[in-house]
């Protein structure tokens, strides 16, 4: 389902920089993160690691020449809240959102927070090449175009294998919530486990 | 003797090898986790039993005093549960409920009457003395129908209204009584629901259809006389979950006042697993939440309810004696008196072994709807996310029954049956959507639909039209009444009648009695006039005479006068 085997592995560190603030730059991106995300969790529900999730995000973010910053939601483990909350902070207006167990969503300051403007429901099904792309479009949105959404996957027997664990995940995130607690701006650096 | 022990990095034997590979092997499980609800029906954290009535008011229900109710809890006790029998019932041991469900000598309507003065946690103490076979035994007791039935769901990845009409001609023709759709692209609904009525009106005449969608779409179909009852109104055991929909137990009973006062048939929908699912299980088990959802359906007035875990399948199906809380939930809901549509409509388990297994309680024990939602069509076009049965799997589901004696409401069709009615319902819908000058249907599309397994084997549709016309059916107000001037305008004047007859027990309110179905003699059948009569042996509802003679017959049977050929 996921191809992560050939990938080297990456570790993920990231350091509270303080509250994070609205941005000014038209061209940035925000990325929100879950409580638990590459912190108690390390990957997503199909075992993808948090570092291989964010990097790509990252570079398809930068593939389009646009800049982005990442943040930390702390108040909520409700995706919707957490990538309307990115797309507030972002100077383009245009914010993704990821949980741990790697659900993820596009959004848009303007819309109302139970809208999108693209929704990946089913973790199971997202793998690197999707972050990737998903990276991409937010980007794209961020530059003012109409990029076709990312391919939505469907698996029927989704449901089976992964409901229950998706619902301990998701208990399990919710107790690192602070209710009330600002997002934080995060430095980010992924590197090379064998790099040292 | 003991072994040595094994190193650890011993490579895995050919059995474990072997083993790992097996289906069952892809399901999750789950370790249980009580404090958040992540447990079927034993849970430390579940209220102890009790109840008092002070006036004629439930004071205290489950060890709380009015005072602190929720407004499950005050819905329950002033709506639910009868408060002129609730001392007496509650004084019961558990045990002692139990087992009158289980007698046959105690009458169905005697365990109603007990049943109707428990509390949510004295209801979930019964069953929790009940092991799956003595429910089983319950259920086909409690079940509201003498004659068991079942419901399909009739979608197509592509929302191929050519496609759905087809299928729900194949759907009625092979016994399902209740079909279902639902789109990808919600904008197709009034197409796709348009599509389901007519191609249910080509085969056994009768089939009730819905359409689910959000609430305020889904009835103005269902006003309108497009479709014929609807069941999406979901309820749940906790208020946070309950206030995440913006609903309360009192504005479904309003939704579903409204569905009754123009006698369209409606049931609601819940099932375990959907609190913990949404992380606000407030610490209880699975089970005492759905119990909850099932007094507030009884409270509400509906006639019936679609549980057995439904879209939430897979955590109850992950945590242990989780199935026998599916089970439990039918067997309640039934005992509260309720139709009760009982899932097997969720895909639930890569394993052909453990599908059935959980397949057979409901249908071994028979229940108003075996499924509340077989998949007619191949699980690839299932827009309801898949479910445990599908089109692929006819003709085992009528060999079980064969084999068993036992009555799923299916039958085997000839192939020459089965593509003419395909085929009429296609031609059908090419006239109606004609004569209402909505989209062109190709010859083609209807020659294709009639040889089709799924969506994959169909022309592709202009979607951009489509949404179209679909937009235009609400704005001109089409109604069922129009459909049937189309059908009768083009000729197909046996459908036009079918149809206005199904409309015409809207009038009657028949198809709000408990259980009701339609027979394809367009009769009304309900717990009023087939009420289960089941008193242990030589009672109830048995499949015998024309209908026994129809579920021997299988694809392939060999003559016994001539053993060289097949019958049928």
């Amino acid at each position: 389902m996921t191809s992560t085997e050939a990938r080297p592995e990456r570790l993920l560190d990231a350091v509270e920089r303080g509250e994070a603030a609205v941005g000014t730059r038209p061209d940035e991106v925000v990325i929100g993160l879950s409580p638990a995300f590459g912190d108690f969790f390390t990957k997503t529900i199909v075992e993808i690691p948090h570092a291989e999730v964010l990097r790509e995000l990252l570079a398809g973010v930068e593939e389009q020449g646009v800049l982005a910053r990442v943040v930390r939601y702390r108040g909520g483990s409700d995706l919707a809240v957490i990538a309307h909350s990115a797309a507030r902070l972002s100077g383009s207006g245009i914010g993704v959102g990821v949980l741990s167990r790697g659900t993820t969503m596009i959004h848009q300051k303007d819309l109302v927070r139970l809208s999108n403007l693209e929704l990946f429901p089913q973790a199971p099904l997202l793998d690197p090449e999707t972050f990737r792309k998903v990276g991409r479009n937010a980007a794209r949105y961020a530059k003012g175009e109409s990029p076709e959404p990312v391919p939505a996957r469907n698996d029927y027997m989704a449901r089976p294998r992964w409901q229950a664990k998706a619902a301990l995940l998701h208990i399990k995130e919710t107790e690192f919530v602070t209710p009330g607690a600002p997002p934080v701006e995060l430095d980010v650096r992924i590197r090379l486990a064998d790099a040292g | 003797m003991t072994a040595e022990p094994l190193a650890v990095s011993t490579p895995k034997s050919h059995r474990t090898e072997a083993l790992e590979e097996r289906p069952v092997n892809l399901d999750g499980f789950v370790e249980e986790w009580p404090e958040v609800g992540m447990v079927a029906m034993d849970s430390p954290y579940d209220p102890a039993p009790s109840v008092r009535v002070d006036g004629g008011v439930i004071v205290e229900m489950d060890g709380r005093p009015r005072a602190e109710f929720d407004f499950l809890d005050q819905f329950i006790a002033d709506h639910a549960i009868d408060v002129s029998v609730t001392e007496r019932a509650m004084s019961l041991e558990p045990v002692e409920v139990a087992r009158m469900l289980v007698d046959p000598t105690v009458t169905r309507s005697e365990v109603v009457e007990v049943a109707g003065g428990l509390t949510p946690a004295a209801l979930l103490e019964v069953v929790k003395t009940m092991n799956v076979v003595e429910m089983m035994q319950a259920l086909q007791k409690m079940r509201a129908r003498r004659t068991p039935a079942n419901q399909a769901h009739s979608t197509s990845a592509r929302d191929n209204p050519v496609q759905v009409a087809a299928e729900a001609a194949e759907a009625s023709l092979r016994g399902f009584r209740e079909l279902e759709t639902t789109l990808g692209v919600v904008r197709y609904a009034p197409l796709v629901a348009i599509a389901l009525q007519v191609g249910a009106l080509a085969g056994t005449p009768g089939a009730l259809t819905q359409c689910a969608l959000e609430e305020a779409t889904e009835l103005e179909l269902g006003m309108r006389g497009i479709t014929a009852y609807a069941e999406t109104i979901s309820v749940y055991g906790t208020e946070p979950v309950f206030c995440d929909g913006d609903d309360t137990p009192w504005s479904k009973a309003f939704l579903a006042s409204a569905y009754a006062s123009r006698g369209i048939k409606m049931r609601f929908t819940s099932g375990t697993g959907s609190e913990v699912q949404m992380g606000n299980a407030e610490g209880r088990s699975m089970l005492y939440l759905e119990i909850r959802c099932i007094l507030v359906a009884k409270g509400a007035g509906v006639q019936g309810l679609q549980n057995g875990s439904i879209s939430c399948i897979g955590v109850p199906g992950a945590v242990p004696a989780g199935i026998r809380a599916v089970l439990a939930e039918n067997l309640l809901a039934s005992t509260a008196d309720l139709e009760c549509a009982s899932g097997n409509d969720q895909s639930f388990s890569h394993s052909d072994m453990r599908r059935t297994a959980r397949l057979l309680p409901q249908l071994l024990s028979g229940t108003d709807f075996v499924c509340s939602g077989y998949s007619a069509v191949p699980n690839y076009d299932n827009m309801f996310a898949g479910s445990n049965l599908d089109s692929t799997d006819y003709d085992d589901w009528n060999t079980i029954q064969r084999d068993l004696q036992v009555d799923g409401a299916l039958r085997h069709v000839p192939e020459e049956e089965l593509l003419a009615a395909r085929s009429r319902a296609a031609r059908a819908l090419q006239a109606v959507f004609a004569q209402l000058g909505l989209t062109t249907i190709t010859d083609k599309e209807v020659d294709a639909a009639t040889y089709a397994h799924g969506s994959q084997d169909l022309p592709m549709r202009d979607v951009l039209e489509d949404l179209k016309a679909a937009q235009s059916v609400m704005d001109r107000g089409i109604t069922g009444l129009d459909v049937i001037k189309a059908l009768e305008t083009s000729g197909y004047s046996d459908m036009a009648r079918t149809l206005l007859s199904v409309l015409r027990h809207r009038v009657s309110g028949d198809l709000l009695h408990t259980s009701a179905i339609l027979t394809s003699d367009l009769e009304t059948l309900s717990a009023v006039n087939d009420a289960n009569d089941y008193a242990g042996p030589g009672s109830g509802y048995r499949p015998a005479g024309e209908r026994w003679r129809e579920m021997k017959r299988l694809r392939h049977v060999v003559s016994a006068s001539n053993p060289e050929e097949e019958i049928g």
